[in-house]
């Protein structure tokens, strides 16, 4: 009940959109979180763009820099698509946001989660997907983003007929 | 009615590690019953959050693409043993579902 209220006085701010000095307000009296603040909009644009590069820019991670420091583990060959393991850590410091991507999905977005700072850059989870296709693992660290890569073989596809 | 979701979550070398499981058919909007060809409507949660003593650790937007009964794994520093955790998610259709664990 209460969560429902601060949902529900959020939006109503977050509506207001010029009223820069309520949010302001909101975010010195602690209601809203900095990195934590647009709970309550999916963010539908994203989620439902079709293409790899769609669903990056609107997440604002087009143009994300190559990184050896996001680790991304997962089968090499998933032999059931409709649940594969992934397991991501990030060892750039400060890691924001983590965003999963494959690209061969018909929505290529599958997941994006904020982290406050006291989260660990790290997110472990399962997908599905319908064939083999690259994986792509977007973090967004000190207003960064950085991105990584991997391929995963799909035997039999995770999205039924 | 959701399912209850279990949760585990332990400190380990100085951070809380937090796995939740998930009851949910995550249904993609592309499965098409094989008898009569109509689409199975999308059912698939849409928002996770977490928090720590109230204090939000992670919120999370999710697509189809996660696996039938989500699994999320996920790691907090400066939480220590006996926390209280909350974990929360609401689908497409509205569903919401809330629990509540202590870290061990």
């Amino acid at each position: 009940m209460e969560q429902e209220r601060v949902n529900h006085l959020r939006r109503l701010i977050l509506k207001g959109g010029g009223a820069g000095g309520v949010l302001a307000c909101a975010l010195a009296a602690g209601v809203l979180r900095p990195t934590l603040a647009h709970a309550a909009d999916w963010n539908k644009a994203a989620f439902e763009s079709k293409t790899l590069a769609d669903a990056l820019k609107h997440i604002g991670a087009d143009g994300a820099a190559e990184s050896a420091d996001i680790l991304i583990k997962a089968p090499e060959v998933a032999e059931n698509g409709a649940v594969i393991p992934i397991e991501v850590t990030c060892r750039i410091a400060g890691a924001q946001s983590i965003a999963l991507l494959a690209e061969k999905n018909p929505f290529p977005l599958m997941a994006h989660a904020e982290l406050a700072n006291a989260t660990e850059g790290y997110l472990n989870t399962r997908f599905k997907m319908g064939q083999t296709s690259v994986v792509k693992v977007v973090v967004k660290a000190g207003g960064k983003h950085y991105i990584a890569s991997r391929e995963i073989k799909v035997t039999i596809g995770g999205c039924g007929g | 009615m959701a399912e209850p979701m279990k949760i585990r979550a332990k400190m380990v070398d100085g951070a809380a590690h937090i796995v939740v499981l998930m009851i949910h058919p995550m249904e993609t909007g592309q499965r098409k019953d094989p008898r009569s060809g109509q689409v199975y409507p999308a059912h698939f949660i849409q928002h996770v959050t977490a928090t720590i003593n109230d204090k939000p650790v992670l919120n999370m937007q999710c697509g189809p693409a996660i696996s039938k009964n989500p699994m999320f794994g996920f790691r907090v520093k400066e939480a220590k043993s006996g926390d209280k955790l909350a974990v929360t998610w609401e689908d497409n259709k509205g569903e919401k579902a809330r629990a509540e664990a202590t870290i061990a």
